[in-house]
C-alpha cells in the first residue's frame, strides 16, 4: 500500500482551518467572503474524500499513524486515522452532504448579521471537523472525542439564537442526553482496555483479542457502546432530545440532525460489527429498541402539525430501523440505509427549509397549503424525497429500507410486520406533510400569501442535485434477486463486514419470497401513501380539538411529561432535601456549631480568669500539689 | 544532727508560708510569706549540702562539695533585688488604691 493516504489529516484539518478564521474573524469578514471561505473547506475535503474513496475502492485500507496520543506503560492510544471502505463512504456523505447544506446555508441565512453569519460558519466547519475526526479516528479514544465534538457542535447551533429561553433549553436538553450515553461510550472504552489494554480498532478485533474476551465481557461491552448509541442516534430512551433540537435553524436540522451526526450511532456499531456479532444478546437488544424507536417515533409524527417536527420524528423512525438492520446483521443495510437516508432527508429538511423560508418563518403546517404553483422546484424535489422515504420503487429509499426488512424477515417475521407497519405510517405521515404543505388550498394570511416566492438558487441547486441522489443513490444497491451482481455497495463494504460474515449464520431468502416481501411492503405504502394524499389534500383548518388516542400522540404519547415526572422532578426533589436539610441544617450545623461551642465554651472558661490573685494562686498550689502526687504515689 | 530535723523544719516553715500567701488579703503579709518560703528552701539547700561535704569527706574524696553553700549567696542577693522592687510595687499599689489589699486588685485596666 502506498503512502499517499498519509496525507489524509487535511480532510479534517481544513474545516477546522474554516472555523479558525471564520471564528477569529467573524467581526470584519463580510458575509460573502465567511460563507465562501466556510463552503470551500469543505469542498476541498470532500475532493480529498474523493481520493480517498478511490484508492480503497478496490478493497485496501490503510492507517495513518501521526503521533501517540496517550503513551503511559503499556496503554498506547495512538492519533492515527484508519481509512477504508466505510469510512470513505461516511467521509463522502458528510463533506459531500455537508457541502451542498453549506452552500444552502449561505442563503438561508442571509437575514443575519455579518457577524452571527460568521459564528454559523465557524460553528457549521468546526462540527464538520468533528464528524470526520469521528468516522476517521483508527480507535475508541479518537473516535470518542469526535464523538463529544459533534455534541458540542450540535449544542452550539441548536443554541444559535441563545437569546431565545426555550431555544437554549432545548440546546441543555440535547447535550445532557447526549451526556447520559457517552457514559456508556466511556464505561465500555474502560471495559476495553481493562481487558484487551488496547482500543485500536485492526487491535481489538484480531482474532487474539477477541479471544481474551468472554461472552459477558463481550455482551457487557456491546451494551454499553449501544447506550452510547441511543444517546447520539437518538433511540429509546434518550430520543427526545432530537425532536427539541428542531429549535436550530433548519440547514443545522439537516446536516447534523439527519444527515450526520445523528448516524454517529450507527457508524460506531458497524465498526465494531463483529463484537456485536460475537453477543446476540445485544443484538437482539438493538433490534428491538430499533424497532420500537421506529415504531414510536412514527406514530407521534402521524398527529404532529409542525412541519420540522414530523420531519424530526421520521428521523428518529428511520434511525430505528437502522438499528433494526444491525440488530438483524444487516450491517450493510443499515449503512445504505444511512446514506440514502442522508440523501433524502437532507433533501426534505432542506425543502422544509425553503418552505419555511418563503412562508416568512412559519411552521405550522395547518397555515400552508396550495404551495405547489408558488414553489415548482421546491415542490417537486420535495415529492421525490417524499417518495424516496415512502419506500416506492425505483427511489433510492425502497432498496435500502427492503434490504433492512428483508433480512428482519430473515431473522423473524414479526419483526418484519411491526416494520412494514412502521413503512406504511411513514409513507402516511410523509403524504400528509406533502398534501397539507403543496396541495389544496392556501390557509395562511393575505399577507404571507403575497410574499409567497421560489427560494434562490443557492437554495434550490442542492436541492436539485439532493433530489437527483434521493432518486438514483437506491440504484449501487439493487438485491441480487433482481439483478445478479446489482448489489455494489455490499461488495464494496465486504472487508469491512467480513468478519462478521464468516460468524453470523446465513439467512438466505428465496428470490420469490423477496418478491412477496417487496410486493407487500410496496403496496402498503401505496395504500397508506394514497390515502394520506386523498384526505389532507382536502384539508380544511378546524378548531376541533382532537380527543382519545389522537390527543395521546399528539402529545408525544406524554413521553416528555412522564421523563419529567418520573426522573427531572424526583431529582429536583432530592436537590430541595440535599439543599433544605443536609446543606442548611447539616453542612452548615456543622461549621456554625463548631464557632458556637468555641464561643460558648470560652464564655464557661472566662469565669477562671477572676483577676483574684489568690485563686490564681491557689490553683498553682493545687496544680504543684497534683504533680507531686503524680510524682511520687504513681 | 539528723537531717531529718531540718526537713522537717523547712516544710513547716513553707507551708507557713503557702498557708499564709493563700488566706492573707494583705501585701506585706504575702511578700513576708513568699520570703519565708524562699528561705525555707535556702536552708534546706543549705543542710543537704552539709550532708554531701560530710559524706564526701568520710570517703575522702577530692572534691569539694560545698557550692550550695555559695549558691545560697546568690538566691539571697536576688531575693534582696526583689524585695526592692517588690516593696515598690505595693508603694505604687498604696498610692492608687489607698490599700494594700490584694483582692481590689482583680482588674487590669483603671
Amino acid at each position: 500500500m502506498n503512502n499517499v493516504l498519509q496525507i489524509a489529516w487535511l480532510i479534517p484539518i481544513l474545516p477546522l482551518i474554516g472555523f479558525i478564521i471564520n471564528g477569529t474573524g467573524r467581526n470584519i469578514l463580510s458575509k460573502t467572503i465567511s460563507g465562501f471561505i466556510g463552503s470551500t473547506v469543505i469542498l476541498a475535503s470532500f475532493l480529498l474524500s474523493v481520493y480517498v474513496f478511490i484508492q480503497v475502492k478496490n478493497g485496501n485500507s490503510y492507517v495513518a499513524h501521526y503521533f501517540n496520543f496517550i503513551n503511559i506503560d503499556s496503554l498506547k492510544i495512538a492519533f492515527d486515522f484508519k481509512m477504508d471502505q466505510l469510512s470513505s463512504l461516511f467521509l463522502l456523505i458528510i463533506t459531500g452532504v455537508g457541502f451542498l447544506i453549506h452552500v444552502y446555508s449561505t442563503s438561508y441565512m442571509h437575514e443575519e448579521s455579518s457577524k452571527d453569519f460568521a459564528k454559523y460558519f465557524s460553528f457549521l466547519n468546526l462540527f464538520v471537523f468533528s464528524m470526520l475526526l469521528l468516522v476517521m479516528g483508527a480507535n475508541y479514544v479518537i473516535m470518542f472525542i469526535g464523538w463529544e465534538g459533534v455534541g458540542l457542535c450540535s449544542y452550539l447551533l441548536i443554541g444559535y439564537w441563545f437569546r431565545n429561553n426555550d431555544y437554549t433549553n432545548a440546546a441543555k436538553k440535547a447535550f445532557i442526553m447526549n451526556r447520559i450515553g457517552d457514559l456508556g461510550f466511556l464505561l465500555a472504552v474502560f471495559w476495553l482496555i481493562a481487558k484487551v489494554g488496547t482500543v485500536s480498532f485492526d487491535e481489538v478485533f484480531s482474532a487474539a483479542n477477541l479471544a481474551k474476551l468472554s461472552l459477558a465481557d463481550k455482551t457487557g461491552i456491546t451494551l454499553l457502546l449501544f447506550v452510547g448509541a441511543t444517546g447520539k442516534s437518538a433511540q429509546i430512551p434518550l430520543y427526545t432530545w432530537l425532536p427539541d433540537a428542531m429549535a436550530g435553524p433548519t440547514p443545522v436540522s439537516a446536516l447534523i440532525h439527519a444527515a450526520t451526526m445523528v448516524t454517529a450511532g450507527i457508524y460506531m456499531i458497524a465498526r465494531s460489527n463483529i463484537l456485536y456479532t460475537m453477543a446476540p444478546v445485544t443484538q437482539a437488544v438493538v433490534a428491538i429498541t430499533g424497532l420500537a424507536t421506529a415504531v414510536l417515533a412514527a406514530t407521534i409524527a402521524l398527529k404532529q402539525n409542525d412541519i420540522k417536527k414530523v420531519l424530526a420524528y421520521s428521523t428518529v423512525s428511520q434511525l430505528g430501523y437502522m438499528f433494526l438492520g444491525l440488530g438483524v446483521g444487516a450491517y450493510t443495510g443499515a449503512v445504505f440505509h444511512v446514506m440514502t437516508h442522508a440523501f433524502f432527508k437532507a433533501l426534505l429538511f432542506l425543502g422544509a427549509g425553503s418552505v419555511i423560508h418563503a412562508m416568512g418563518g412559519e411552521q405550522d403546517m395547518r397555515n400552508m397549503g396550495g404551495l405547489k404553483k408558488y414553489m415548482r422546484t421546491t415542490h417537486l424535489t420535495f415529492l421525490l424525497g417524499c417518495l424516496a422515504i415512502a419506500g416506492m420503487p425505483p427511489f433510492s429509499g425502497f432498496f435500502s429500507k427492503d434490504e433492512i426488512l428483508a433480512a428482519a424477515y430473515a431473522n423473524n417475521p414479526v419483526l418484519w410486520g411491526i416494520g412494514v407497519i412502521t413503512a406504511m405510517m411513514t409513507a402516511f405521515y410523509m403524504f400528509r406533510l406533502y398534501a397539507m404543505t403543496f396541495l389544496g388550498k392556501f390557509r395562511g394570511t393575505h399577507e404571507q400569501e403575497h410574499h409567497l416566492h421560489e427560494s434562490p438558487v443557492a437554495i434550490t441547486i442542492p436541492l436539485i442535485i439532493l433530489a437527483i441522489l434521493a432518486v438514483i443513490g437506491g440504484l449501487i444497491g439493487i438485491p441480487e434477486s433482481i439483478m445478479h451482481g446489482g448489489h455494489r455497495l455490499e461488495a464494496f463494504l465486504e472487508p469491512v463486514f467480513r468478519q462478521s460474515n464468516v460468524i453470523a449464520t446465513k439467512h438466505e431468502l428465496s428470490h420469490a419470497t423477496e418478491y412477496m416481501l417487496m410486493g407487500i411492503s410496496v403496496a402498503g405504502a401505496l395504500v397508506a401513501l394514497l390515502y394520506a394524499w386523498n384526505k389532507f389534500s382536502k384539508y380544511e383548518k378546524t378548531e376541533t380539538h382532537s380527543r382519545g388516542f389522537a390527543k395521546l400522540l399528539e402529545n408525544k404519547w406524554y413521553v416528555d411529561e412522564i421523563y419529567n415526572a418520573v426522573i427531572v422532578q424526583p431529582i429536583r426533589s432530592l436537590s430541595a432535601f440535599f439543599n433544605n436539610v443536609v446543606e442548611k441544617k447539616g453542612i452548615d450545623g456543622l461549621v456554625n456549631g463548631t464557632g458556637k461551642a468555641v464561643n460558648y465554651g470560652s464564655r464557661q472558661l472566662r469565669w477562671l480568669q477572676s483577676g483574684q490573685v489568690g485563686a490564681y494562686v491557689l490553683l498553682m498550689v493545687i496544680g504543684i500539689l497534683i504533680l507531686f502526687i503524680i510524682q511520687l504515689f504513681l | 544532727m539528723d537531717i531529718k530535723a531540718y526537713i522537717v523544719l523547712a516544710l513547716t516553715l513553707f507551708t507557713i508560708g503557702i498557708i499564709g500567701v493563700l488566706v492573707r488579703r494583705n501585701a506585706i503579709i504575702i511578700f513576708m510569706c513568699v520570703e519565708l518560703m524562699l528561705n525555707a528552701v535556702n536552708l534546706l539547700l543549705v543542710a543537704f549540702s552539709r550532708m554531701h561535704a560530710a559524706s564526701a569527706v568520710a570517703k575522702a574524696s577530692p572534691t569539694f562539695a560545698g557550692d550550695a553553700q555559695i549558691f545560697v549567696f546568690f538566691i539571697m542577693v536576688v531575693a534582696a533585688a526583689e524585695v526592692s522592687v517588690g516593696l515598690a510595687i505595693i508603694v505604687m499599689l498604696y498610692r492608687n488604691t489607698h490599700s494594700v489589699d490584694v483582692n481590689f486588685l482583680n482588674r487590669l485596666k483603671n
